[in-house]
Parts: structure tokens; sequence; C-alpha cells
């Protein structure tokens, strides 16, 4: 196998509006690489899928759009990602500021061990939100498709919804602040198919209003859901590298790099 | 599908040997022993209680700790000694437990993880096997001579403190470590600060451990005599301290003078004297027992 690097990339740039700009993103955990200068445009208002085998760098690339490696003891991150014209990664660049408009959704629902309307309510708290609490946690249960379900039991602890409930309740919370970002590391892979269907049915929803990144090991997810996929795959050296990016349809149905076909017709991986 | 040939299923069945009576006998044998191991220290402990209250039950009235301790020993009480520990619990309490918990949250939440981080964890680990008589002559070189403070409530205090901080940093970090990452995660993916995701979510997770570990702390410190002798708290004290700077006396240092002398009245007060610090160390913990189960049950709700 020749050197990565120069092979040919099939790496489109979206049309209009970008809402990130990701330039040559590099990010080690130690000494270990995982992921190697990956560079894409993630368009606005539309939901970008970002797929792969186990281990190829997927969700270390998202967490890098929000900075959660900051927060990790030894991870390193090079490279850039603009945001209207603001290097995230720049010295002056204060990482709580990012995450308060770069929202994230994890593989596992994490609500807060507290009662339903506290879960919504944290987020404007250490924000300083000086509004109506109580109106913008109706407002933002109410997006996420869950306020029938706990409107008559705000008050009952988060810990007593459904897996599915909760990872909609984490949403809520997310949605809350008003970030303008959305990005989700496998939100469903914990969860019930019906449960994973309301998920998607409220991510094509929030895509009207808001960017959605989403990784997800399960293609017909990527497929259904997402405008836009990135295929990731990691050579041998095992470090994760963008292989392919293009509009989902075109992807799926006619994928210009053998890697990519080869995964999304289940012979690798 | 593979290259690797299955075999036969009665071939691979004679390669287990479940001996399924064999691992039920080790089973209850084991549970045995674990029973023995309880009884063990629940027996010694309950032969000691009935000990003592059968010398002390006789000395137990409100005389006994109303009065002062007195050469004459049906006149003797432990006033004096038990406001004494009362204080020094309470101001130890005050002393220890934020600076411990700070610690033990700076060192788990805020500091980098390096050489000398980890020098010091491995020091404070240390200092908690540290003899507490070496605490007491510490407290006395400190305390006493060099902040001048005497042989007061406050230098005792700040003596024990220093004996217990490292249980209670230990005790919080192990608290801390066992808090779930997605918890802290949550808290920086909505915006929070570190101060944030620790104050609001962090800490209250944790702090049912912390306060275990207090518990065990401070009732370690209530039975510290050594450090308090050698910074010089008195044995004979007839009033009860008016303010951090009065001298003291504790419960421990006054069981030990009745014990040590020669007339068997005395041992009988000493014995409800240990009735008394056993109440005492019981209600302490009682009243932290029932704070940590109140957050315990907020964390649930």
């Amino acid at each position: 196998m020749s050197a990565p690097t120069t092979e040919r990339r099939h790496i489109v740039v979206p049309p209009g509006q970008p809402a990130l700009r990701v330039e040559t993103l590099s990010v080690w955990y130690g000494t270990r690489q995982a992921i190697r200068e990956i560079s894409m445009v993630i368009p606005e208002r539309s939901i970008t899928a970002i797929i792969g085998p186990s281990g190829c760098g997927k969700s270390t690339l998202l967490r890098a759009f929000n900075r959660m490696h900051d927060t990790t003891p030894g991870a390193r991150v090079e490279g850039k990602v603009w945001r209207n014209g603001i290097d995230l990664y720049a010295p002056d660049t204060d990482p709580v500021w990012v995450r308060r408009q770069i929202g994230m959704i994890f593989q596992r629902p994490n609500p807060f061990p507290k009662s339903i309307f506290e879960n919504v309510a944290f987020g404007l708290r250490v924000n300083g939100y000086r509004g109506d609490v109580a109106a913008r946690v109706e407002q933002a249960l109410r997006a996420a498709a869950l306020w029938d379900e706990v409107k008559d039991k705000l008050d009952a602890s988060a810990l007593a919804l459904s897996g599915g409930q909760q990872q909609r309740l984490c949403i809520a919370r997310a949605l809350a602040i008003e970030p303008q970002i959305l990005l989700m590391d496998e939100p469903c892979s914990a969860l019930d198919p019906v449960a994973t269907m309301r998920i998607e049915d409220l991510m094509r929803e929030l895509a009207k209003s808001y960017t959605i990144v989403i990784v997800t090991h399960n293609m017909q997810q990527a497929s259904r859901v997402s405008d836009y996929t990135a295929f990731m795959l990691a050579g041998e050296d095992r470090i994760g590298e963008l292989i392919e990016y293009a509009p989902t349809r075109e992807m799926f149905i006619r994928p210009r790099d053998r890697r990519t076909e080869d995964y999304i017709t289940g012979r690798i991986g | 599908m593979t290259g690797t040939q299955l075999r036969p299923a009665v071939d691979t069945e004679m390669e287990f040997q479940p001996r399924l009576s064999l691992r039920r006998k080790v089973g209850a044998v084991f549970g045995v022993l674990t029973v023995v191991a309880m009884a063990i220290g629940l027996l010694t402990l309950g032969a000691l209680i009935v000990d003592v209250v059968r010398d002390g039950w006789s000395v137990l009235s409100w005389d006994f700790i109303r009065n002062f301790p007195s050469r004459r020993a049906s006149a003797a009480g432990i006033r004096s000694a038990l406001v004494g520990t009362i204080y020094m619990m309470v101001l130890t309490a005050v002393i220890a437990f934020p600076l411990g918990v700070s610690a033990a949250v700076y060192l788990e939440e805020f500091a980098p993880k390096n050489r000398l981080t980890s020098f010091i964890e491995l020091n404070i680990s240390n200092l908690a096997a540290v003899p507490s008589i070496v605490y007491g002559l510490l407290g006395l070189g400190i305390f006493v001579r060099t902040f001048a403070l005497g042989r007061s409530l406050i230098a005792g205090a700040l003596t024990l403190s220093l004996l217990i901080l490292p249980i209670i940093i230990i005790a919080g970090r192990e608290a801390l470590r066992a808090v779930p990452p997605s918890i802290r995660e949550a808290g920086y993916a909505l915006g929070a600060s570190r101060w944030q995701t620790v104050r609001m979510f962090v800490l209250p997770v944790a702090m049912p451990g912390i306060l275990t570990g207090t518990i065990l702390a401070l009732s370690r410190a209530i039975g510290e005599t050594a450090p308090l002798i050698t910074i010089g708290a008195l044995t004979y004290v007839a009033f009860t301290p008016g303010s951090l700077f009065d001298p003291f006396t504790v419960m421990p240092i006054q069981i030990y003078n009745w014990i040590s002398r020669p007339q068997p009245a005395f041992h009988q007060l000493a014995a409800g004297g240990i009735i008394i610090l056993l109440a005492v160390l019981l209600t302490f913990n009682a009243v932290a027992i029932l704070l940590r189960a109140r957050l315990q049950r907020q964390i649930r709700d």
C-alpha cells in the first residue's frame, strides 16, 4: 500500500455558508496520533454524518469540534477549526465560549442526577440566563419532543426516565442554551429501534434551524438522516484519515473510493 | 465461513470438568470464614463494651457530667474534659473539612498530572501513616511556640486537623474519582466552566463518600491523646475553656489520668468516662450519617 498522503481523496466542498471549516486537523493521545490532517467544510443547517469502522477516529474528530479534548489529560490537537472567521483553537479563544455555541450529545445518555427541570435549567444558570427560566425549559423540552411526556413530572428525577427519554432530555438540555451546532456521538447506540426512530425524526426537525454533526457506526442511520457523509478509515499505522466526503446520496449510490465502497457494501469493517 | 473447524460437540463436552459439588463446598467454606471473621471483631468489641459498662455504670449520673475533676473520687466529674472534647471536635471539623476537601478537589480536578503532583500524592499517603505523636511535636513547634498560641484549644485543634487532613484528602479523592466522567463531560458540553461543573455536580455526587471519610477521620481524632499531651494539654482542669486561647483537656486525657491512679474508685470513673466518650463519638457520627443520608436522597430524587 502506498503512502496514504499521496493518494487522491474525494472530498467535496458543500455550497453555501459553512458552519465549520476544518483545516489539517490532527489529534494525539500522548504520543499516539489518532487522526491525521483532516480538512473538511461542514455546511450550515444540515446533518453531516461521520461514518467508519471502530477505531477510525470519528469520535476523536467530533470531540475536536467543541474542544472536548481540552478536558482529556494528554490529548493534543493541531490544525484549525474556523467558525465565522474565528479559529476555535486560537490562543485567545475560550473553550467555555466554544462549547456554549457548539453543544454535544453523548453515546450514553448522561442526565445529571437531578430533576428533569434542573437538568434543562443547568445550562441556563451557568451561562447567566436572565430571562424566564421556566418558559425556556418548556421551549427546550418541546423542541426535543419530550414535553408531553414529562410536563406533569418536571420535579421527578431524570434518572427515572427511559433511555430514549433520557437522550431526548440531554438534547433538550443542549438546546436550552441555544447552541448553533449540535454534535452527536453515536446518540442512538444505547437505544432500541423505536427510541432511535424518534431521535432520528427529531434530528430532521432540528436540522431546519441547527447544524448537526453525527457520528454513527450505523450506515442505515447515516443514509436515512444525513445530507452529507464523511467516511473515515484508519490505515495500517492505525491513524484515522478522511477518505471520502460527499453528499450522502451520492456516496451511497456511487462511492468514488474503493475503500468507501468496500465499507458501505459490508466487505470491510 | 472461516478457516477454523468446529469440532463435534461430544468432543469438547469431555474437556469440561464442571466439578459443581466441589465449587459449591468451597463457596460455603468461604461464606463461613467471612462470618467468623466478622464475629471475632464484633464479639471482642461487645466484650469490651460489656466490661466497661459494668465498671462504669455506677458512676454515671448528672453529677458526673456536671462536676469538674476532683481529688476525691466521689465528687469528681468529667465536665471540663467533655466540654473540651466537644469544642475540640467542632473546631477540628471546621478547620480540617474545608481544607481537606479543597485539597482533594485541587488534586483530582485541577492539578496537572505530572511528577510534582504524583510526588505530592505519594507524600499525602505517607502522612496518613505517620504516628500521631510526631504531629504532636510538630504542633508544639509550630502552633504552640512559633505562632505563640500556647497550650490552647486552638493549638490543639490545629494539630489534630493536621493529623486527620491526609485521611480526609485521600477519602475525598477516592470519592471524586468515583464520580462518572460522563457527568463532567455533560457539564463542560453545556458551556459550564470547570469550577461550575465541580461545584454543581461533581462535589454533590461525591459528598456522601467524602463525609464517610470525614467521619472516620474525626473518630480517629476524638480518641487521640498523645499529640495533645505533647502540645501541653492539661491533665487537671477545673474550668471550661472560655475562648479559643484558653488551656483545655479532653476526655481521653482525663480517662488516662484516672486509670493511672491506684484507687479502684478512679478506675470506675475512667470506665464512666469511656461510656461518655463513646456516646459523644456516636452522636457526632449519627449527625454525619444523617447528613449523608439526606444528601444521597437529594441526589437520587
